[in-house]
């Protein structure tokens, strides 16, 4: 059996949560599905529309704000009592966070941002990326079962995750959790940006990499993004150092979308970017360095200088 | 506060991989070495939080003989003693292998606090400081942006994903995984280089091996996801012919 254990926030669920229900069911045989927090019924019946064995909620006071203690707590627990072959994770920033503590406590293996599965005899090969995505690793899980198993956001598809003919059915597990026993004490999150910029809504993109070398370049992109009738972005260098306000920003940490023509200039393609873009309908990328591997997911590639391509490119769109 | 800095040497973000015969792992022989950036902001950052509270900054490595070098740069930056646990088994060690050989090291010094960069730039397992903080009995915060010293510990700010922050307090001794960009770097001065050379850095032999949790089948160049059409000719002609492909053929644009 298979467990997958989704995520919430504030009574929404994480959408890779789909991701992770679509990796795990792409194995085969039976799929169990946990989430863990405070008052979380309605998301569980929200889960129970996937195809599954059941949908199992931890739900205790303790859990209600998120803290790695908690959740090792809570979690080892229902593993121990459900006894998985495998435990499905996205690979978010709450995972990274406290699923290496759990892999730990219960000395079993954990395999971090997995891209594909493969069967190979009677075992499992996992995919992952090393060396920053310029090379992939067919790894293997060492020690006895349940091995952990942590899912790149985007590398699987929310909408080919399978929907039950009927719910599945929803049961409430209990464990006990030492609320005094919880380290981490956290306080409420917040947003550092003043105006929310939603590019999650946006039909084109224009996104700026190192490559754009200076502030006052961004004026040639900013041309390039009306001329498309695009919003402008960054990868993460950019807004590091002021170029453009935080909520400019694609990527891991911060925002991802899929917009229906996505534009990257001077950008190399580092994973925490591509995890945030590469679900675009057309990419197009103009970078000096035709080894860089934003070209492995690029629609269009222009190996050459910006500096001289935009404005050809603007000139045209001015026709 | 007694400070220890997890570091890890890596091959430079230059470099031209290779992947080695078996295609287990790269071929390094003639590889170029640097710290690991993300520790780096780890290590600035133990350095700041001695300079206001005064304490000790130690440096620990778990790699094979070469790694000392990282642990010298670290020491020529202002790390006041460094600890290198060696064996050439370290080179493609998993993360459980790693924490444990750190954990070891770290157990007999009592440090207050432990920092680690959040991830490595070869494997990138983003497990070492958390699975190190579990071996320790300490508890731990991630991806952290902000560390402020409190009366009871700790306040550490920690990024969530698109956009959103948080605080967290906790007691000390802690471990931390520092996000990239928090400070920034300084550099060795001749000063520092030249004081470093009387810095101690204590060897340490690992006693046992732990088993490891999982292992690298096969090394490869990844596959291209889509066939990119790469356009030729100068940079106007590509930059126009983009454009009427975006407008004919992808029809993005009207």
């Amino acid at each position: 059996m298979i467990l997958v254990v989704a995520e919430q926030r504030e009574g929404k669920l994480n959408r890779a949560s789909w991701e992770t229900i679509a990796a795990a069911q792409e194995l085969g045989g039976e799929l169990k599905i946990a989430l863990a927090g405070a008052g979380i019924e309605a998301l569980a019946s929200e889960l129970a529309a996937a195809e599954a064995a059941e949908v199992i909620v931890v739900d205790h006071p303790a859990l209600g704000d998120y803290t790695a203690d908690g959740f090792v707590a809570a979690l080892s627990a229902l593993v121990e009592q459900e006894q998985p072959s495998h435990v499905f994770f996205a690979h978010t920033y709450q995972t990274r966070d406290f699923v290496p503590a759990l892999a730990a406590r219960m000395n079993r293996a954990l395999i971090t941002d997995v891209t594909g599965m493969r069967k190979e005899g009677d075992g499992l090969l996992f995919v992952r990326p090393i060396f920053q995505g310029k090379l992939t690793a067919d790894v293997a899980a060492e020690g006895p079962a349940p091995h952990l198993v942590t899912c790149q956001i985007g590398a699987f598809r929310a909408d080919s995750a399978r929907r039950g003919a009927a719910a599945a059915p929803v049961r409430t597990a209990s464990v006990t959790i030492d609320a005094a026993a919880i380290r981490q004490k956290p306080e409420a999150p917040f947003k550092e940006a003043k105006q929310a910029v939603d590019l999650s809504q946006a039909e084109r993109i224009v996104a700026i990499g190192r490559g754009i070398k200076s502030q006052e370049n961004l004026k040639l992109a900013e041309q390039l993004a009306q001329a498309l009738g695009a919003e402008i972005a960054a990868s993460r260098p950019i807004c590091d150092s002021g170029w453009l306000p935080m909520d400019r920003q694609i990527g891991s940490s911060g925002q991802t979308v899929a917009p229906k023509l996505y534009v990257a200039l001077g950008i190399s393609g580092a994973i925490q970017h591509l995890v945030g873009m590469k679900g675009s309908r057309t990419i197009v990328a103009i970078n000096k360095d035709a080894e860089a591997p934003i070209f492995e997911i690029a629609d269009y590639g222009i190996a050459g200088d910006l500096f001289e391509v935009v404005p050809a490119m603007i000139a045209e769109l001015q026709k | 506060m007694k400070i220890a800095v997890c570091i890890k040497q890596v091959v430079t973000r230059e470099w031209q991989l290779r992947v080695n015969d078996s295609r287990s792992w790269i071929r390094d022989q003639d590889a170029s070495f640097e710290l690991n950036e993300p520790d780096a902001y780890a290590l600035e950052e133990a350095l700041r939080l001695k300079e206001k509270h005064g304490g000790e900054v130690v440096v620990c490595s778990a790699g094979p003989a070469r790694a000392a070098q990282v642990l010298r740069e670290a020491l020529a930056r202002g790390a006041d003693r460094a600890i290198h646990v060696e064996s050439d088994a370290f080179v493609s060690a998993d993360a459980f292998v790693i924490a444990e050989a750190l954990a070891a090291a770290a157990r007999e010094e009592q440090f207050d606090l432990v920092l680690t960069g959040l991830q490595s730039d070869d494997q990138g397992f983003g497990q070492v400081g958390v699975v190190l903080a579990e071996k320790l009995g300490m508890p731990h915060a991630t991806i952290i942006m902000e560390v402020q010293k409190t009366d009871a510990g700790l306040r550490v700010k920690r990024e969530l994903e698109g956009g959103w922050f948080q605080w967290i307090a906790l007691p000390m001794p802690a471990v931390l995984t520092i996000q990239s960009g928090i400070n920034q770097l300084r550099y060795a001065t001749l000063k520092g280089i030249m004081a470093a050379k009387k810095k101690e850095i204590r060897k340490v032999t690992p006693s046992a091996t732990t088993a490891a949790a999982q292992r690298i089948v096969n090394v490869y160049f990844p596959e291209k996801g889509k066939k990119t059409q790469m356009l030729p000719g100068s940079a106007a002609e590509a930059g126009k012919a983009l454009v009427q492909k975006l407008r004919d053929e992808a029809r993005v644009i009207s």
